[in-house]
């Protein structure tokens, strides 16, 4: 009897730190999302496909630079880095022209944005698999108090709070997120002090891509590298940010950790139906606030 | 008399007879594979103007519309192999089955408005998805439903082809009435001016939900055309591309025009069947073909030829 409650209190405390690895790459993708939505007001749809294009990257640079640890993390700084500067491309000779639109209009720009990204993914990598390993001394686990835990969930554990942090420090501390703030709640208001909102939204838009090409990069090495990969985050990633509150980015991290969590104790209890437990809370919260938990920009 | 009058001028009648007539004659000149394809425009053209109904009529935000059809095309596909009741019933009961749902999505969507509206819709919509997908032993998760059975009479491709034409003709015509009736009248009036309607004793919400549910009973119609034609349903039908695409009809042909969408629908089917011909990256084009719509046609083909039946939607800031 000891013996089993021992393996279920071991499993429960695995699953608790899987569910918070999870949690860390959710939280970085819909952070970046509800950035884009909380500014721009746009659902950029996108965003996924952008997920996915950062974890292809990492891939290929990664075998660009040599399967080294250098090379990994060469890769894991250059490939968001390129996804932000797709992104910034798109936005500047594209995207800009449409602010004064329908909300309709921008949404379904970036749903042909993502279906062009798509495709050309298809077209450079190929529908193939692709994997990518950790460097050493991120392989393998090692035991917190005779449970074993994998390195790798341990450093995105901690890169959860460096990306939190570093957002919080963004837009509560420097001068153009307090700029995006006010554009948030008043962009005509913004413009009319003279300063230019398009290029303030160019630099949110931006930054919210890098966070997906983060995401992406950093989830390269915990799964395969597939198409589809962009339709599965997208849409737990809108789940979190409207569970979370549009735009705000503690609703993000409070909505990556009721997904991550449900989800991964959802798998220890009824493992066919482990998808249903996230939705399940997501829909709780809906019926009771269905603006989300947190207060939104706007 | 008069209300006939009112709904149809003499040229749109006589274009419409003229159609119905074209299309009934069709199949005898016509290869298998085109009626078909035609039966399957048909059923999309149907999706596509029971969604303007609540996008260009109504001004909601419906982005996720697809997750009706594809839950009439699941109630009918359930009801015919698990009831064993006759077929004809489940052609009743699965467009109710998707007036249900529309009822229980939109009693927590439409007390939200525009994009949160659109984005709740997203999200709830892709729940109906996932358990779908996952819940094999019911729905055959990923793999659908394949073999269902269709009556005889409208078991062969010409049969089908002359249901789907009449069901479409019919349901187009009824939501043609219900946009120009009262109803449809208010619609329109909160989809301008939300505000004033709701300060003149229009009870907004309620329209709105009415008017959701309205859609998804006719998306749900359109969902068992689907089958009737394909003789399967599959996850695919409600998933949120699906729904984007028929977004895009709706632009492609004009959402400020009643047979817009019908349009849009045309011309994305006829098209993506014969590009998939000849390449794999269909969606490349798709997505290339969109950005070129949206910077220099954003109100559809038929803005080209006429002028619009509605006032264009105002920006919000």
């Amino acid at each position: 009897m000891e013996f089993a409650t021992n393996i279920s209190l071991a499993s429960l405390f695995q699953q608790v730190l899987v569910g918070l690895s999870r949690t860390t790459i959710l939280f970085i993708v819909a952070s970046g999302l509800s950035l884009v939505l909380g500014v721009l007001r746009i659902p950029n749809v996108a965003h996924g496909s952008l997920y996915m294009v950062g974890a292809f990257m990492t891939y290929t640079f990664a075998s660009l630079f040599g399967q080294s640890a250098l090379g990994f993390w060469l890769a894991l700084t250059v490939a968001p880095l390129g996804v932000a500067l797709i992104s910034f491309l798109v936005e500047r000779s594209l995207f800009c022209h449409l602010y004064e639109r329908e909300h309709m209009m921008l949404l379904l720009f970036t749903f042909a944005f993502s279906l062009v990204i798509g495709d050309m993914v298809k077209l450079i990598w190929g529908s193939d698999y692709r994997s990518l390993t950790a460097p050493l001394f991120l392989q393998g686990s090692f035991s917190i108090s005779g449970f074993p835990f994998p390195r790798y969930n341990l450093f995105l554990l901690m890169m959860g709070p460096l990306v939190a942090a570093g957002l919080w420090f963004l837009t509560n501390k420097t001068k153009i997120g307090k700029i995006a703030r006010a554009a948030a709640v008043d962009r005509e208001m913004v413009g009319a002090i003279g300063i230019n909102v398009s290029g303030v939204f160019a630099a949110v838009f931006v930054i919210g891509c890098y966070l997906a090409g983060l995401g992406g990069a950093l989830v390269a090495p915990t799964q395969n590298i597939t198409q589809g990969m962009d339709h599965a985050i997208i849409i737990e990633a809108f789940l979190i940010v409207i569970i979370g509150g549009l735009g705000n980015i503690w609703g993000a991290l409070l909505g990556a950790l009721i997904f991550g969590l449900t989800d991964s104790i959802g798998i220890l209890l009824l493992p066919q139906f482990a998808i249903v437990f996230p939705y399940m809370a997501v829909v709780i919260v809906l019926i009771f606030r269905p603006k989300g938990l947190l207060k939104s920009t706007w | 008399m008069i209300l006939y009058n009112a709904l149809f001028s003499k040229k749109t009648i006589i274009i419409g007879i003229v159609l119905l007539v074209a299309f009934l004659l069709l199949p005898y000149f016509l290869t298998r594979f085109y009626i078909y394809l035609l039966a399957l425009i048909f059923a999309i053209c149907l999706l596509a103007t029971s969604l303007n109904m609540v996008l260009g009529f109504g001004g909601m935000y419906q982005f996720h519309h697809a997750v009706f059809y594809g839950f009439g095309a699941y109630a009918f596909a359930l009801f015919v192999t698990k009831s064993g009741l006759p077929i004809w019933i489940g052609y009743v009961i699965a467009p109710f089955c998707s007036a249900l749902l529309g009822l229980v999505l939109g009693l927590i969507t439409v007390r939200l408005t525009q994009l949160y509206f659109g984005m709740l819709q997203l999200s709830l919509g892709s729940l109906v998805w996932a358990i779908t997908y996952r819940w094999y032993s019911f729905t055959g998760g990923d793999d659908g439903i394949h073999g269902i059975p269709i009556p005889d009479l409208i078991g062969s491709s010409t049969g089908a082809y002359y249901f789907n034409l009449i069901v479409t003709a019919a349901c187009l015509l009824l939501m043609y009435i219900i946009v120009n009736s009262p109803f449809g009248r208010t619609f329109q009036g909160i989809r301008d001016n939300p505000e004033r309607c709701e300060a003149v004793g229009i009870n907004v919400q309620r329209q709105q939900l009415v008017g959701q549910i309205i859609a998804a009973f006719f998306a749900g119609i359109a969902g068992t055309l689907f089958v009737t034609i394909e003789g399967s349903v599959f996850p695919d039908l409600m998933f949120w591309t699906f729904s984007m695409e028929t977004l895009i009809m709706c632009l492609l042909g004009g959402w400020f025009f009643f047979m817009g969408p019908a349009l849009g629908a045309v011309i994305i089917i006829t098209v993506r069947t014969f590009v998939g011909i000849y390449t794999e990256y269909w969606t490349l084009i798709l997505g290339l073909v969109l950005m070129l719509l949206i910077f220099f046609l954003p109100e559809g083909v038929l803005s080209l030829f006429f002028k619009k039946d509605v006032p264009s939607e105002k920006k919000e800031g």
